[in-house]
C-alpha cells in the first residue's frame, strides 16, 4: 500500500446560473487503495473543516451499477480505464504527484446543477416515451410459455446492462444519446415479448430524444468505447436496422 | 395499544384468497379520485407505484436520487427465489413457505409468509412479460441455481446483476404510467416527516434537494417503500443515500417499530482496507453454490493460500455443516466466520478475513463456466482489491447487508397509522430473525405488484372523500419542525463533520450491536450512543445554506435519525435474551455455539411505541402463532 500526493483541478459551479471555474487543490497521503470517491471524500472533508463548501458530486451504491456517479477525469468519462464507472476507479491507477483534472459531463442535454452534478432527466423522460413493454401487472402467463433462445436472452441482457449514467453522452462529440436510446432498444426487440411494439417504440424513443437536445450520432464510437458496461456499437447498428424496417412498414400502411 | 395482525381465518393455503374476496373494491371510475403517495422506487415502490397507476389510481412517487432507476434494489446480485418447481426437484409453495420461516429462525408470520411464497410464480411470470432477461438453458427455458437456507434450485437469475434487471423492469413500468400521466414523478425528494391529519396518514413533507424548499403533498394514502436502515452501522452494503428518515418519522408519529435489532451480516463482503473507507461491498451469495469457504487450520500460518496443502485447510462450513456446507443460511456462515477469525485464522493483512476459493470449481466446471456465472463479479472483486480471483482465493468478511426489522404492519402492510403502508424491506413482516438469500427480491416485488394494490383497496373503500389540501394545520407544523430542525444543523457550526459522527456510531453498532452481543456491551452501547448524539447536536459541521444542493446537510438529517434508532436498536437486542437468526445473544447458545432460541417466553414480534424525546420507548408484543410448522432448533447439520 502506497500513499500518493496529488494535484487535482475540479470544476466549481454553484449552481445551474453560475458560470463556474476550475479551482485548484493539493492533497497528501492518498491511499492507493482508496476509490476515487473516497479520495474526494477525504477532499470534502479536509474543506469542511477549513470551512469551505464541499464539492457536490453525485454518488450512491459506489459499487458500480446505480448509475449515479460519473464525472469527467482526466479528459475521459468515467476516467482512464475501459469499462468500469468512477465509484469502481481506484488510486492505485494514479501516479504520485499527477494533475488531475475533474470535470461534469458537459452535454445541451445534461445541464450542470453543481459542481459535478448534473441534471439527466432526460433519459428518465425517454425511457417514459417507449422504453417499455407495454404490460399491466397480473394476467402474464407462466413464464416458461415462450421459449427463448439462450443466445437471444444473453444477447438482450448484454443491451440491458445499461446503468444509465450518462457516459456516452459526455464522450460523444455530439452530446448524443444513441447508445443509450439503442442499448434499450435493442434490449426489448432481442426478446419475442418486445417485439409487438418494436415500431412504436424506436420512433417515439428517437423522437424524445431529439426533443431534449441530444445531438445525431455520427458513428465516432466514443460512446462504446467508454461505456462502463461495455455495451458494443452493434445496439447502435440494431436501432437503424428497427428505424428503417419501422419507416418502410409505415410507408407500406 | 392492542395490536391486531388481521391475520384472516382459515386454512393457510386459502387465507390469501378468502382476504382478497372479502376485500372492499373500489369502483373502476372511482379509483382516479384517490391520489396515492408512493415514497421509494425500488422494487417494492417502482412496482406498486406502477401497478395502482395501471388500476386507476392518481399517484405521486418521490425518491432521493436523480432518477426512480437508481434506488438500491438495483445492487442486488444474486437472484429472486419463487417455487415454480421448473427443475422438478421437490419445491412448492408449501416448501418455500416452510424454508422461509425456518431460515427466519421462527419469528415471522406465518400468514405472510406462505403468501409471499403463494405470490413468488407471479413475480416470474410478470417479470419475463416485462423483458426481463433471466438466465435461461439451451432449450430456451427458465435457468435456475441454488442459495443459502434451500435444499432446491428455486433461484431465478440475470447473471450476477438480478436486482438491476427486475428493477429495470419496474421502472420501466412505472416510467410507462409517468409517460401517460397516471403518475407524477418526483425525484432528487428528501423525505424529512410524515402528516397525520385526524389519526390518518395524509401526506408527506419533503426538502427539495435542489432548491432546498420544503414542500408538502397531500394524499389519501402514503405508501412507505424507502428500504432498510442498514447504515446504521455506517459501513454497509447499502448504498450511501439508504437512509431511515421516513420510517423514523413515521415512527415518531405513532408507527410502531418492530424488532430493529434484528440485523442481517452478509457473510461475503470485500475486506474493509482502511479507516477511509465509505462502504462494503458484496459478493453475492450464489458465488457460494461454487466457492468454498476455509481458512488454515493452523493460526500461525502465513503462507499464500495457494501455497498451503488440502490437508492443512479447514472447510469449516463444509466440516460443520455436511448437509448444506457452504450454503448454510447467512447468519451461521457470518457467525462461523467470525469465529474464526476470532481464533487468529483470519487471513489477509489485516487478519479479518477468511478464503472464498473457486480452485476447485474451475477445474471441474472449466474457467468459462466460471466466467459466464459470475464474471461481472469476479471483474469487480478484482478492481477493488487488485487481485485475480480466478488464480487466487477471495477474502471475504462480513458486513451490515439488510435490515429484517421495520415499521410493524398488520396482514394488510398497513402500519399501526391508518392510510401509511409500508412495503418492501421497511416494513417486518416476512423474514422473522433472518432473510435468506434471494428472498428480498421476492419480497419487495410480492408486496408491490400482488399484495398492495387489494390490501390498499380495501383502505380507500371505507374512507370518506374530503377536500383536505396542504394548508390545513398538520402540514404548516410539520413544515415549520422541518425547517427548524434544519436551521438548528445549519447553525451548530461545530468542529466534526457528518462522516466522523456517523463513522464513531458505526463503531459502536458494529462492536456491540453487530454479529454478537451481550447485555453489558448492549448497555455500554446505548450509553456511548446517546453521548454521541449529544455530541451530534453540540459539535456537528454543516457548510453552506439550506437553499441550494447541500450534501452534507442532506447526510446530517439522515445521521440524526441513525443516531435515535441506533439507540433503539441496542434496547430491543437488549430485551429480546434469546438468540434467533442474526440476533445472537451469548448469554443463550447452545453446546456447539449455535443460536438458542428461547420459545416459551420470546415468541412475539417486539414493536416498540415511541413516547417523546428522551423518553424511554414503549414495548408492545405481538405473539406469534405456529399452527403449520413446528418451531424447532435450527439445524442445518
Amino acid at each position: 500500500m502506497a500513499e500518493l500526493n496529488l494535484h487535482l483541478k475540479v470544476w466549481r459551479q454553484k449552481n445551474k446560473e453560475d458560470k463556474g471555474r476550475f479551482v485548484d487543490y493539493d492533497i497528501q497521503g492518498i491511499s492507493t487503495e482508496m476509490s476515487i470517491l473516497e479520495m474526494l471524500d477525504v477532499l470534502n472533508e479536509k474543506l469542511i473543516k477549513e470551512g469551505t463548501d464541499p464539492v457536490a458530486f453525485e454518488h450512491d451504491c459506489r459499487e458500480g451499477v446505480c448509475g449515479c456517479c460519473g464525472i469527467f477525469i482526466n479528459g475521459r468519462a468515467h476516467g482512464p480505464l475501459k469499462r468500469i464507472t468512477t465509484c469502481q476507479l481506484y488510486m492505485r491507477h494514479f501516479k504520485d504527484g499527477e494533475t488531475i483534472v475533474l470535470e461534469p459531463w458537459r452535454a445541451k442535454g445534461f445541464p450542470v446543477l453543481k459542481d459535478l452534478m448534473v441534471d439527466r432527466s432526460a433519459f428518465d423522460r425517454i425511457i417514459a416515451a417507449g422504453g417499455f413493454i407495454a404490460v399491466n401487472t397480473g394476467g402474464a402467463p407462466d413464464a416458461n410459455a415462450v421459449p427463448i433462445p439462450k443466445h437471444n436472452s444473453e444477447k438482450a441482457l448484454d443491451a440491458a446492462e445499461c446503468i444509465g449514467c450518462g457516459a456516452c453522452v459526455a464522450a460523444c462529440k455530439n452530446a448524443s444519446a444513441m447508445l443509450f436510446v439503442s442499448a434499450k432498444v435493442a434490449h426489448l426487440v432481442r426478446l419475442p415479448q418486445g417485439k409487438p411494439e418494436r415500431e412504436k417504440r424506436v420512433f417515439a424513443m428517437l423522437n424524445q430524444m431529439e426533443k431534449e437536445g441530444f445531438g445525431s450520432c455520427t458513428n465516432t464510437e466514443a460512446c462504446s468505447a467508454e461505456c462502463p458496461k461495455g455495451i458494443s456499437m452493434d445496439v447502435i447498428a440494431e436501432l437503424r436496422r428497427e428505424y428503417f424496417r419501422a419507416s418502410l412498414k409505415q410507408e407500406n400502411n | 395499544m392492542k395490536l391486531d395482525s388481521k391475520i384472516p381465518a382459515g386454512n393457510l393455503a386459502e387465507k390469501w384468497s378468502n382476504q382478497k374476496f372479502n376485500y372492499k373494491l373500489v369502483n373502476p371510475a372511482n379509483k382516479r379520485k384517490y391520489e396515492i403517495i408512493v415514497v421509494g422506487t425500488g422494487l417494492a415502490g417502482a412496482s406498486a407505484a406502477a401497478s395502482l397507476a395501471e388500476l386507476g389510481y392518481k399517484v405521486k412517487a418521490f425518491c432521493y436520487q436523480d432518477s426512480p432507476r437508481r434506488a438500491h434494489s438495483i445492487a442486488a446480485q444474486g437472484g429472486i427465489n419463487a417455487s415454480k418447481n421448473y427443475q422438478n426437484d421437490g419445491d412448492s409453495v408449501y416448501r418455500l413457505f416452510y424454508d422461509t420461516v425456518k431460515g427466519g429462525d421462527y419469528r415471522s408470520r406465518e400468514a405472510n409468509v406462505y403468501r409471499l411464497a403463494e405470490v413468488s410464480s407471479n413475480i416470474i411470470d410478470q417479470c419475463v412479460a416485462q423483458g426481463v432477461p433471466f438466465a435461461r438453458e439451451y432449450g430456451g427455458l427458465l435457468d435456475n441455481r441454488s442459495f443459502g437456507g434451500a435444499q432446491v434450485s428455486r433461484t431465478f437469475y440475470a447473471r450476477g446483476e438480478t436486482g438491476q434487471q427486475l428493477l429495470l423492469g419496474a421502472y420501466s413500468a412505472m416510467m410507462r404510467q409517468v409517460g401517460m400521466g397516471n403518475i407524477e414523478l418526483f425525484t432528487r425528494s428528501d423525505i424529512q416527516d410524515i402528516v397525520v391529519v385526524d389519526g390518518r396518514a395524509r401526506g408527506i413533507v419533503l426538502r427539495n434537494m435542489v432548491s432546498g424548499q420544503i414542500q408538502s403533498y397531500v394524499a389519501d394514502a402514503v405508501i412507505l417503500a424507502t428500504g432498510g436502515y442498514g447504515n446504521v452501522f455506517y459501513l454497509s452494503t447499502n448504498a450511501k443515500g439508504c437512509n431511515a428518515t421516513a420510517i423514523w418519522r413515521a415512527h415518531k408519529k405513532g408507527a410502531l417499530f418492530a424488532n430493529p435489532c434484528f440485523t442481517q451480516i452478509h457473510p461475503t463482503c470485500i475486506p474493509v482496507s482502511g479507516s477511509y473507507q465509505s462502504k462494503l461491498t458484496l459478493m453475492s451469495e450464489s458465488l457460494r453454490n461454487d466457492g468454498r469457504i476455509w481458512v488454515p487450520k493452523d493460526p500461525k500460518d502465513k503462507r499464500a493460500p495457494n501455497e498451503i496443502p488440502e490437508f492443512e485447510r479447514d472447510y469449516f462450513l463444509e466440516r460443520k455443516y455436511p448437509s448444506f456446507g457452504n450454503l448454510v443460511p447467512r447468519d451461521v456462515a457470518s457467525r462461523n466466520a467470525k469465529e474464526m477469525i476470532d481464533d487468529g485464522k483470519g487471513v489477509g493483512l489485516t487478519g479479518k478475513a477468511v478464503y472464498l476459493d473457486f480452485a476447485e470449481a474451475i477445474q471441474r466446471l472449466g474457467k468459462d463456466t466460471i466466467i459466464e456465472k459470475y464474471g461481472n463479479l469476479f471483474e469487480m472483486y478484482e478492481q477493488i482489491t487488485n487481485e485475480d480471483p480466478y488464480k487466487v482465493p477471495m477474502r471475504i468478511y462480513p458486513a451490515s447487508h439488510y435490515t429484517m426489522g421495520g415499521l410493524w404492519v398488520d396482514y394488510n402492510l398497513m402500519t399501526t397509522i391508518p392510510g401509511l403502508f409500508a412495503l418492501g424491506e421497511c416494513n417486518f413482516s416476512d423474514h422473522g430473525a433472518n432473510r435468506l438469500g434471494a428472498s428480498a427480491l421476492m419480497q419487495g416485488l410480492a408486496d408491490g405488484y400482488f399484495i398492495i394494490s387489494y390490501s390498499i383497496s380495501d383502505y380507500l373503500a371505507q374512507l370518506k372523500k374530503d377536500k383536505l389540501t396542504t394548508d390545513a394545520p398538520e402540514f404548516k407544523n410539520s413544515e415549520k419542525e422541518v425547517d427548524n430542525k434544519i436551521k438548528r444543523l445549519l447553525n451548530i457550526n461545530g468542529s466534526k463533520t457528518v462522516d466522523e459522527l456517523h463513522r464513531e456510531l458505526g463503531i459502536v453498532m458494529w462492536d456491540y450491536v453487530g454479529m454478537s452481543r451481550n447485555a453489558e456491551g448492549l448497555n455500554k452501547a446505548k450509553k456511548m450512543i446517546k453521548d454521541i448524539r449529544d455530541d451530534f447536536w453540540k459539535n456537528v459541521k454543516i457548510i453552506g445554506t439550506n437553499e441550494e444542493i447541500n450534501q452534507s446537510l442532506e447526510k446530517a438529517a439522515r445521521v440524526a435519525d441513525f443516531l435515535e434508532l441506533g439507540e433503539l436498536i441496542a434496547e430491543d437486542a437488549l430485551q429480546r435474551n434469546e438468540s434467533c437468526g442474526g440476533h445472537f445473544r451469548e448469554e443463550s447458545q447452545t453446546e456447539e455455539n449455535e443460536a438458542k432460541r428461547d420459545d416459551e417466553n420470546c415468541s412475539h414480534v417486539a414493536a416498540w411505541e415511541y413516547s417523546g424525546a428522551d423518553k424511554p420507548e414503549v414495548l408492545h408484543k405481538e405473539q406469534l402463532q405456529f399452527e403449520f410448522v413446528k418451531p424447532s432448533q435450527r439445524s442445518y447439520k
